[in-house]
Protein backbone atom coordinates (compact mmCIF):
# COMPACT_ATOMS: atom_id res chain seq x y z
CA UNK A 1 0.00 0.00 0.00
CA UNK A 2 1.50 3.41 -0.95
CA UNK A 3 1.08 6.55 0.15
CA UNK A 4 0.63 10.05 -1.82
CA UNK A 5 1.31 13.37 -0.60
CA UNK A 6 0.06 16.69 -1.76
CA UNK A 7 3.49 18.66 -2.56
CA UNK A 8 2.17 21.99 -1.25
CA UNK A 9 0.81 21.60 2.36
CA UNK A 10 2.20 18.03 3.24
CA UNK A 11 -1.34 16.22 3.42
CA UNK A 12 -0.56 12.33 3.12
CA UNK A 13 -3.39 10.07 1.53
CA UNK A 14 -2.41 6.46 2.97
CA UNK A 15 -4.04 3.84 1.09
CA UNK A 16 -3.98 1.51 4.04
CA UNK A 17 -5.59 3.82 6.99
CA UNK A 18 -7.60 6.33 4.44
CA UNK A 19 -8.89 8.89 5.65
CA UNK A 20 -12.27 8.50 8.07
CA UNK A 21 -12.65 12.00 8.62
CA UNK A 22 -13.35 12.69 4.55
CA UNK A 23 -15.05 9.17 4.78
CA UNK A 24 -12.63 7.34 2.28
CA UNK A 25 -12.09 3.85 4.45
CA UNK A 26 -9.02 1.66 5.12
CA UNK A 27 -7.89 0.19 2.04
CA UNK A 28 -9.19 2.71 -0.38
CA UNK A 29 -7.09 3.05 -3.32
CA UNK A 30 -5.57 6.58 -4.34
CA UNK A 31 -7.01 5.49 -8.05
CA UNK A 32 -10.08 5.08 -6.86
CA UNK A 33 -10.79 8.78 -5.26
CA UNK A 34 -12.93 10.69 -8.02
CA UNK A 35 -10.87 13.02 -10.57
CA UNK A 36 -11.93 16.12 -8.98
CA UNK A 37 -10.27 14.93 -5.54
CA UNK A 38 -8.66 18.00 -4.21
CA UNK A 39 -6.31 18.16 -1.17
CA UNK A 40 -8.41 18.37 1.80
CA UNK A 41 -6.12 20.89 3.52
CA UNK A 42 -5.39 22.95 1.34
CA UNK A 43 -7.33 22.22 -1.68
CA UNK A 44 -5.12 24.21 -3.93
CA UNK A 45 -3.58 21.04 -5.34
CA UNK A 46 -5.18 17.89 -6.82
CA UNK A 47 -5.07 14.60 -7.39
CA UNK A 48 -2.62 14.51 -10.31
CA UNK A 49 -0.13 16.81 -8.25
CA UNK A 50 -0.27 14.29 -5.32
CA UNK A 51 3.15 12.67 -5.11
CA UNK A 52 3.29 8.78 -4.48
CA UNK A 53 5.94 7.72 -1.98
CA UNK A 54 5.95 5.52 1.45
CA UNK A 55 5.73 7.85 4.80
CA UNK A 56 4.62 8.17 8.41
CA UNK A 57 2.05 10.48 7.66
CA UNK A 58 3.27 13.26 9.25
CA UNK A 59 1.96 16.06 7.88
CA UNK A 60 4.23 19.55 7.50
CA UNK A 61 2.70 22.79 8.30
CA UNK A 62 1.61 21.74 11.80
CA UNK B 1 5.74 53.57 9.88
CA UNK B 2 7.62 50.18 11.34
CA UNK B 3 10.38 49.21 9.47
CA UNK B 4 11.79 45.42 9.50
CA UNK B 5 15.69 44.74 9.66
CA UNK B 6 17.62 41.70 9.34
CA UNK B 7 20.81 41.81 11.64
CA UNK B 8 23.99 40.50 10.52
CA UNK B 9 25.29 38.49 13.45
CA UNK B 10 28.90 37.20 13.96
CA UNK B 11 29.65 33.59 14.23
CA UNK B 12 29.23 33.46 18.24
CA UNK B 13 25.10 33.91 17.30
CA UNK B 14 25.87 29.88 15.82
CA UNK B 15 25.31 28.98 19.69
CA UNK B 16 21.62 30.42 19.39
CA UNK B 17 20.85 28.27 16.27
CA UNK B 18 17.09 27.23 16.37
CA UNK B 19 16.38 29.18 19.52
CA UNK B 20 13.42 31.18 19.07
CA UNK B 21 12.08 33.93 21.46
CA UNK B 22 10.97 37.21 22.08
CA UNK B 23 14.86 38.02 21.87
CA UNK B 24 14.38 36.91 17.72
CA UNK B 25 15.40 33.94 16.06
CA UNK B 26 18.68 32.66 14.71
CA UNK B 27 19.78 30.58 11.67
CA UNK B 28 22.50 30.11 9.61
CA UNK B 29 22.64 30.47 5.59
CA UNK B 30 23.79 28.21 3.20
CA UNK B 31 27.02 29.59 3.24
CA UNK B 32 26.90 29.30 6.78
CA UNK B 33 27.03 32.60 7.86
CA UNK B 34 24.46 33.55 11.11
CA UNK B 35 21.23 35.57 10.51
CA UNK B 36 19.61 36.94 13.23
CA UNK B 37 15.86 38.15 12.74
CA UNK B 38 13.74 40.46 15.74
CA UNK B 39 9.82 40.49 14.26
CA UNK B 40 8.97 43.92 14.15
CA UNK B 41 5.17 43.23 14.45
CA UNK B 42 5.44 40.62 16.93
CA UNK B 43 4.40 42.78 19.58
CA UNK B 44 2.04 44.72 17.23
CA UNK B 45 -0.26 41.67 16.53
CA UNK B 46 -1.44 42.40 19.91
CA UNK B 47 -3.74 44.89 18.12
CA UNK B 48 -5.59 41.62 16.99
CA UNK B 49 -6.67 40.33 20.06
CA UNK B 50 -7.99 43.87 21.39
CA UNK B 51 -9.17 45.08 19.34
CA UNK B 52 -12.52 43.03 19.59
CA UNK B 53 -13.21 45.20 22.51
CA UNK B 54 -13.45 48.24 20.80
CA UNK B 55 -17.22 48.34 21.70
CA UNK B 56 -16.14 47.95 25.59
CA UNK B 57 -14.99 51.58 24.36
CA UNK B 58 -17.84 53.30 23.39
CA UNK B 59 -20.06 51.50 26.11
CA UNK B 60 -17.86 52.41 28.83
CA UNK B 61 -17.58 56.29 27.98
CA UNK B 62 -21.64 56.72 27.50
CA UNK B 63 -21.70 54.89 30.89
CA UNK B 64 -19.59 57.68 32.38
CA UNK B 65 -20.38 61.11 30.20
CA UNK B 66 -24.91 59.68 29.53
CA UNK B 67 -23.86 60.93 25.81
CA UNK B 68 -25.20 58.42 23.45
CA UNK B 69 -22.78 59.17 20.45
CA UNK B 70 -20.03 57.82 22.52
CA UNK B 71 -21.64 54.44 21.25
CA UNK B 72 -20.71 55.24 18.05
CA UNK B 73 -16.76 55.26 19.20
CA UNK B 74 -16.40 52.03 17.39
CA UNK B 75 -17.91 52.97 14.12
CA UNK B 76 -15.84 56.27 13.97
CA UNK B 77 -12.85 53.96 14.57
CA UNK B 78 -13.72 51.52 11.65
CA UNK B 79 -14.68 54.32 9.10
CA UNK B 80 -12.51 57.05 10.00
CA UNK B 81 -9.89 56.11 12.36
CA UNK B 82 -8.83 53.28 10.07
CA UNK B 83 -8.45 54.46 6.57
CA UNK B 84 -6.55 57.57 8.11
CA UNK B 85 -4.24 55.33 10.05
CA UNK B 86 -3.61 53.30 7.02
CA UNK B 87 -2.53 56.40 5.14
CA UNK B 88 -0.50 58.34 7.92
CA UNK B 89 1.53 55.13 8.49
CA UNK B 90 1.64 53.85 5.16
CA UNK B 91 2.29 50.24 4.20
CA UNK B 92 5.06 48.08 5.34
CA UNK B 93 6.82 45.63 2.87
CA UNK B 94 9.35 43.48 5.31
CA UNK B 95 9.63 39.76 4.91
CA UNK B 96 11.05 37.37 7.55
CA UNK B 97 13.51 35.49 6.08
CA UNK B 98 12.80 32.54 3.87
CA UNK B 99 15.46 30.88 6.57
CA UNK B 100 13.67 32.04 9.83
CA UNK B 101 9.88 31.02 8.04
CA UNK B 102 10.06 27.68 9.96
CA UNK B 103 11.02 28.94 13.13
CA UNK B 104 8.67 31.71 13.40
CA UNK B 105 5.79 28.98 12.04
CA UNK B 106 6.63 27.06 15.32
CA UNK B 107 6.70 29.83 17.91
CA UNK B 108 3.36 29.64 19.76
CA UNK B 109 3.37 32.96 20.67
CA UNK B 110 1.24 33.53 17.12
CA UNK B 111 -1.23 30.93 17.33
CA UNK B 112 -2.03 31.93 21.21
CA UNK B 113 -2.79 35.48 20.33
CA UNK B 114 -5.35 34.01 17.99
CA UNK B 115 -6.05 31.38 20.83
CA UNK B 116 -6.92 34.27 23.00
CA UNK B 117 -9.03 36.12 20.92
CA UNK B 118 -12.26 33.19 20.76
CA UNK B 119 -13.48 34.27 24.19
CA UNK B 120 -12.88 37.77 23.96
CA UNK B 121 -15.63 37.54 21.07
CA UNK B 122 -18.57 36.11 23.34
CA UNK B 123 -17.35 38.08 25.87
CA UNK B 124 -17.84 40.93 23.26
CA UNK B 125 -21.01 39.99 21.68
CA UNK B 126 -22.57 39.42 25.09
CA UNK B 127 -21.64 42.71 26.87
CA UNK B 128 -22.81 44.86 23.86
CA UNK B 129 -26.29 42.41 24.01
CA UNK B 130 -26.68 43.19 27.34
CA UNK B 131 -26.09 47.03 27.40
CA UNK B 132 -28.27 47.19 23.93
CA UNK B 133 -31.02 45.53 26.31
CA UNK B 134 -30.52 46.92 29.70
CA UNK B 135 -30.28 50.78 28.79
CA UNK B 136 -32.89 53.22 28.09
CA UNK B 137 -31.22 53.99 24.61
CA UNK B 138 -33.00 55.46 21.24
CA UNK B 139 -33.49 54.04 18.48
CA UNK B 140 -30.72 55.23 16.62
CA UNK B 141 -28.13 54.10 19.67
CA UNK B 142 -29.66 51.14 19.80
CA UNK B 143 -29.42 50.55 15.94
CA UNK B 144 -25.58 51.60 16.03
CA UNK B 145 -24.79 49.55 19.18
CA UNK B 146 -26.04 46.51 16.99
CA UNK B 147 -24.05 47.93 14.17
CA UNK B 148 -20.97 48.11 16.44
CA UNK B 149 -21.37 44.41 17.81
CA UNK B 150 -21.76 43.31 13.82
CA UNK B 151 -18.53 45.11 12.49
CA UNK B 152 -16.66 43.15 15.62
CA UNK B 153 -18.24 40.15 15.15
CA UNK B 154 -16.76 40.20 11.26
CA UNK B 155 -13.46 40.31 13.12
CA UNK B 156 -14.31 36.75 14.88
CA UNK B 157 -14.74 36.07 10.73
CA UNK B 158 -11.30 36.88 10.33
CA UNK B 159 -9.85 34.83 13.43
CA UNK B 160 -12.19 31.65 12.04
CA UNK B 161 -10.45 32.18 8.91
CA UNK B 162 -6.96 32.04 10.28
CA UNK B 163 -7.98 29.35 12.39
CA UNK B 164 -10.12 27.25 10.32
CA UNK B 165 -6.79 26.97 7.47
CA UNK B 166 -4.76 24.83 10.26
CA UNK B 167 -4.27 21.21 10.34
CA UNK B 168 -4.57 20.99 14.11
CA UNK B 169 -7.93 19.64 15.46
CA UNK B 170 -7.34 22.50 18.24
CA UNK B 171 -7.26 25.13 15.67
CA UNK B 172 -10.14 23.50 13.68
CA UNK B 173 -12.70 23.40 16.34
CA UNK B 174 -11.58 26.81 18.21
CA UNK B 175 -12.70 28.12 14.57
CA UNK B 176 -15.74 26.20 14.51
CA UNK B 177 -16.42 27.99 17.90
CA UNK B 178 -15.60 31.70 17.09
CA UNK B 179 -17.02 31.58 13.71
CA UNK B 180 -20.82 30.75 15.82
CA UNK B 181 -20.30 34.17 17.36
CA UNK B 182 -21.53 35.47 13.55
CA UNK B 183 -23.70 32.48 12.61
CA UNK B 184 -20.84 31.86 10.27
CA UNK B 185 -20.08 28.22 10.87
CA UNK B 186 -20.06 27.09 7.27
CA UNK B 187 -17.58 29.74 6.48
CA UNK B 188 -14.51 27.58 6.79
CA UNK B 189 -16.07 24.79 4.99
CA UNK B 190 -16.80 27.27 2.48
CA UNK B 191 -13.44 29.23 2.44
CA UNK B 192 -11.26 26.06 2.66
CA UNK B 193 -12.60 24.60 0.07
CA UNK B 194 -14.90 25.71 -1.86
CA UNK B 195 -13.67 29.43 -2.04
CA UNK B 196 -9.74 28.29 -2.10
CA UNK B 197 -10.22 25.74 -4.86
CA UNK B 198 -12.94 28.26 -7.26
CA UNK B 199 -11.39 31.58 -6.07
CA UNK B 200 -11.12 33.56 -9.56
CA UNK B 201 -13.41 31.96 -11.76
CA UNK B 202 -16.70 33.11 -13.11
CA UNK B 203 -18.38 30.28 -10.89
CA UNK B 204 -16.98 31.11 -7.28
CA UNK B 205 -19.81 32.72 -4.83
CA UNK B 206 -16.86 34.64 -3.31
CA UNK B 207 -15.39 36.26 -5.88
CA UNK B 208 -16.21 39.33 -7.22
CA UNK B 209 -17.01 40.32 -11.02
CA UNK B 210 -15.70 43.69 -12.91
CA UNK B 211 -18.90 45.98 -13.07
CA UNK B 212 -20.93 44.10 -10.26
CA UNK B 213 -21.51 46.32 -7.52
CA UNK B 214 -20.49 45.12 -4.03
CA UNK B 215 -24.36 44.90 -3.04
CA UNK B 216 -25.01 42.63 -5.88
CA UNK B 217 -21.98 41.11 -4.69
CA UNK B 218 -23.21 40.13 -1.79
CA UNK B 219 -26.98 38.83 -2.39
CA UNK B 220 -24.96 36.23 -4.89
CA UNK B 221 -22.48 35.75 -2.45
CA UNK B 222 -23.98 35.27 1.05
CA UNK B 223 -26.26 32.10 0.04
CA UNK B 224 -24.07 30.66 -3.17
CA UNK B 225 -21.16 30.26 -0.18
CA UNK B 226 -23.82 28.39 2.25
CA UNK B 227 -25.28 26.85 -0.66
CA UNK B 228 -21.24 25.66 -1.72
CA UNK B 229 -20.47 24.49 1.91
CA UNK B 230 -23.91 22.79 2.04
CA UNK B 231 -22.73 20.97 -0.97
CA UNK B 232 -19.31 20.08 -0.15
CA UNK B 233 -20.18 19.14 3.57
CA UNK B 234 -23.18 16.74 2.08
CA UNK B 235 -20.90 15.04 0.18
CA UNK B 236 -18.40 14.29 2.77
CA UNK B 237 -21.41 13.06 4.91
CA UNK B 238 -22.50 11.11 2.09
CA UNK B 239 -18.98 9.39 1.87
CA UNK B 240 -18.97 8.49 5.72
CA UNK B 241 -22.65 7.14 5.65
CA UNK B 242 -24.28 9.47 7.76
CA UNK B 243 -26.81 11.81 7.53
CA UNK B 244 -26.76 15.56 6.72
CA UNK B 245 -28.35 15.90 9.85
CA UNK B 246 -26.74 13.97 12.17
CA UNK B 247 -24.45 15.47 14.88
CA UNK B 248 -20.95 14.85 12.40
CA UNK B 249 -22.00 17.66 10.24
CA UNK B 250 -19.69 20.41 11.01
CA UNK B 251 -21.98 23.21 10.10
CA UNK B 252 -24.87 21.68 12.02
CA UNK B 253 -22.43 21.85 14.97
CA UNK B 254 -21.16 25.72 15.01
CA UNK B 255 -24.70 26.90 14.22
CA UNK B 256 -26.14 24.70 17.40
CA UNK B 257 -23.69 26.90 19.21
CA UNK B 258 -24.60 30.00 17.87
CA UNK B 259 -28.71 29.17 18.13
CA UNK B 260 -27.88 28.68 22.38
CA UNK B 261 -25.80 31.86 22.38
CA UNK B 262 -28.43 33.76 20.44
CA UNK B 263 -31.55 32.08 22.22
CA UNK B 264 -29.76 32.62 25.51
CA UNK B 265 -29.52 36.11 25.20
CA UNK B 266 -33.03 36.46 24.02
CA UNK B 267 -34.19 34.48 26.72
CA UNK B 268 -32.25 37.01 29.37
CA UNK B 269 -32.73 39.87 27.60
CA UNK B 270 -36.32 40.22 25.96
CA UNK B 271 -37.45 40.74 22.38
CA UNK B 272 -35.23 43.52 22.28
CA UNK B 273 -32.54 41.47 21.20
CA UNK B 274 -34.85 39.79 17.81
CA UNK B 275 -33.81 43.16 15.99
CA UNK B 276 -30.30 43.30 17.71
CA UNK B 277 -29.10 40.18 16.48
CA UNK B 278 -30.73 40.58 13.24
CA UNK B 279 -28.77 43.61 12.74
CA UNK B 280 -25.68 42.22 14.36
CA UNK B 281 -25.51 39.00 12.12
CA UNK B 282 -26.18 40.79 8.57
CA UNK B 283 -23.38 43.06 9.17
CA UNK B 284 -21.34 40.51 10.47
CA UNK B 285 -21.29 38.82 7.30
CA UNK B 286 -21.34 42.26 5.50
CA UNK B 287 -17.67 42.38 7.08
CA UNK B 288 -16.66 39.29 4.86
CA UNK B 289 -18.91 40.38 1.89
CA UNK B 290 -16.86 43.38 2.26
CA UNK B 291 -13.50 41.86 2.21
CA UNK B 292 -14.39 38.92 -0.80
CA UNK B 293 -15.23 42.03 -2.72
CA UNK B 294 -12.45 43.59 -3.07
CA UNK B 295 -9.97 40.45 -2.70
CA UNK B 296 -10.16 39.07 -6.46
CA UNK B 297 -12.04 41.90 -7.97
CA UNK B 298 -12.40 40.96 -11.65
CA UNK B 299 -9.05 38.83 -11.50
CA UNK B 300 -9.73 35.98 -14.10
CA UNK B 301 -8.39 32.56 -14.15
CA UNK B 302 -8.25 31.60 -17.84
CA UNK B 303 -9.35 28.22 -19.46
CA UNK B 304 -7.47 26.68 -21.66
CA UNK B 305 -8.75 25.00 -24.81
CA UNK B 306 -9.28 21.53 -23.00
CA UNK B 307 -11.68 23.47 -20.70
CA UNK B 308 -8.94 23.62 -17.75
CA UNK B 309 -8.83 26.36 -15.62
CA UNK B 310 -5.88 27.55 -14.70
CA UNK B 311 -3.85 27.52 -11.24
CA UNK B 312 -4.38 30.20 -9.00
CA UNK B 313 -1.75 32.59 -9.44
CA UNK B 314 -0.10 35.61 -7.22
CA UNK B 315 -1.82 38.01 -9.67
CA UNK B 316 -5.25 36.30 -8.80
CA UNK B 317 -5.17 38.31 -5.65
CA UNK B 318 -5.50 41.68 -4.58
CA UNK B 319 -3.35 42.88 -2.04
CA UNK B 320 -2.27 45.56 0.14
CA UNK B 321 0.71 46.10 2.55
CA UNK B 322 -0.81 49.20 4.77
CA UNK B 323 0.57 48.04 7.79
CA UNK B 324 -2.38 49.45 10.25
CA UNK B 325 -5.21 46.99 7.96
CA UNK B 326 -2.63 44.24 8.28
CA UNK B 327 -2.16 44.28 11.95
CA UNK B 328 -5.78 44.58 12.68
CA UNK B 329 -6.62 41.83 10.29
CA UNK B 330 -3.76 39.10 10.87
CA UNK B 331 -2.21 40.07 7.33
CA UNK B 332 -5.22 39.42 5.13
CA UNK B 333 -4.18 41.85 3.17
CA UNK B 334 -1.76 39.79 2.11
CA UNK B 335 -3.74 37.91 -0.40
CA UNK B 336 -1.66 36.65 -2.92
CA UNK B 337 0.86 34.67 -0.48
CA UNK B 338 -2.18 33.16 1.34
CA UNK B 339 -3.56 31.76 -1.88
CA UNK B 340 -0.75 30.27 -2.97
CA UNK B 341 -0.06 28.66 0.10
CA UNK B 342 -3.34 28.48 2.63
CA UNK B 343 -1.67 27.17 5.89
CA UNK B 344 0.86 29.59 5.44
CA UNK B 345 0.64 31.70 8.93
CA UNK B 346 -0.22 34.61 9.36
CA UNK B 347 3.13 36.03 10.76
CA UNK B 348 5.01 34.92 7.92
CA UNK B 349 3.18 35.79 4.66
CA UNK B 350 4.90 37.55 2.68
CA UNK B 351 4.65 40.51 0.12
CA UNK B 352 5.72 40.01 -2.91
CA UNK B 353 6.60 42.92 -5.91
CA UNK B 354 4.47 43.91 -9.02
CA UNK B 355 1.31 42.06 -7.63
CA UNK B 356 -2.38 43.53 -7.96
CA UNK B 357 -2.17 46.65 -5.26
CA UNK B 358 -5.55 47.81 -3.50
CA UNK B 359 -5.54 51.73 -3.47
CA UNK B 360 -6.13 51.56 0.19
CA UNK B 361 -5.52 49.26 3.41
CA UNK B 362 -8.68 47.70 3.75
CA UNK B 363 -10.32 50.28 5.66
CA UNK B 364 -10.23 52.84 2.94
CA UNK B 365 -10.47 50.35 0.35
CA UNK B 366 -14.47 48.99 1.72
CA UNK B 367 -15.58 52.88 1.91
CA UNK B 368 -14.08 53.02 -1.54
CA UNK B 369 -16.59 49.66 -2.21
CA UNK B 370 -19.05 50.96 -0.81
CA UNK B 371 -19.32 53.56 -3.00
CA UNK B 372 -19.75 51.80 -6.53
CA UNK B 373 -19.23 54.94 -9.17
CA UNK B 374 -16.26 55.59 -7.26
CA UNK B 375 -14.61 52.04 -6.90
CA UNK B 376 -15.40 51.20 -10.36
CA UNK B 377 -13.63 54.79 -11.14
CA UNK B 378 -10.32 54.12 -9.40
CA UNK B 379 -10.37 49.74 -10.18
CA UNK B 380 -11.62 49.21 -13.04
CA UNK B 381 -8.08 51.30 -14.76
CA UNK B 382 -6.13 49.38 -12.06
CA UNK B 383 -7.48 46.01 -13.45
CA UNK B 384 -7.66 46.49 -16.99
CA UNK B 385 -3.48 47.80 -16.45
CA UNK B 386 -2.86 44.92 -15.15
CA UNK B 387 0.19 43.15 -17.04
CA UNK B 388 -1.98 39.62 -16.95
CA UNK B 389 -4.75 41.71 -18.47
CA UNK B 390 -3.50 44.65 -20.98
CA UNK B 391 -6.53 45.74 -21.33
CA UNK B 392 -8.40 42.88 -22.58
CA UNK B 393 -11.73 42.04 -21.19
CA UNK B 394 -11.52 38.69 -22.23
CA UNK B 395 -8.95 38.25 -19.07
CA UNK B 396 -11.12 39.69 -17.10
CA UNK B 397 -13.87 38.37 -14.93
CA UNK B 398 -17.17 40.43 -15.98
CA UNK B 399 -19.83 40.80 -15.14
CA UNK B 400 -22.06 38.83 -17.11
CA UNK B 401 -24.80 41.98 -16.87
CA UNK B 402 -22.14 44.25 -17.69
CA UNK B 403 -20.73 42.48 -20.43
CA UNK B 404 -22.18 44.77 -23.24
CA UNK B 405 -21.63 48.18 -21.71
CA UNK B 406 -18.26 47.62 -20.74
CA UNK B 407 -17.16 46.28 -24.02
CA UNK B 408 -18.78 49.27 -25.55
CA UNK B 409 -16.61 51.30 -23.10
CA UNK B 410 -13.74 49.93 -23.40
CA UNK B 411 -14.07 49.84 -27.22
CA UNK B 412 -13.65 46.22 -27.92
CA UNK B 413 -16.14 43.67 -29.49
CA UNK B 414 -17.79 41.36 -27.77
CA UNK B 415 -16.45 38.13 -30.00
CA UNK B 416 -12.65 39.09 -28.52
CA UNK B 417 -13.56 36.27 -26.15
Amino acid sequence: MSEFRCPECGYAFNEERGDEHEGYPPGTRFDSLPDDFACPDCAVRFKEDFVPGFGDGHCSNE
Amino acid sequence: MVVGFNEWAGDSAIFLLGIASMNGYTAELSNGRAIHYIDPKRWLWLLSVFYPLQPFLGIWLHAETAHEAWLLLPLFLGYVVGPTMDSLLGEDNNNPPDEIVPQMERDPYYRRLTYAIVPLHFLSLIVTAWWAGTQQLSWWAFTCLALVAGLTSGLAINTGHELGHKKSKLERRLAQIVLAVPVYGHFWIEHNRGHHRDVSTPGDPASARMGESIYRFAIREVPGAFKRAWAIETERLERRGRSVWSTDNQILQSTLLSGMVQLGLLLVFGWLMIPFLLIHNVFAWWQLSSANYVEHYGLLRLTDADGKVERCQPWHSWNSNHIYSNLVLFHLARHSDHHAHPLRRYQSLRHFEDLPTLPSGYFGSYLLAYLPWLWYRVMDKRLLALPHVQGDLARVNIDPARRQVLYEKYAQATNNE
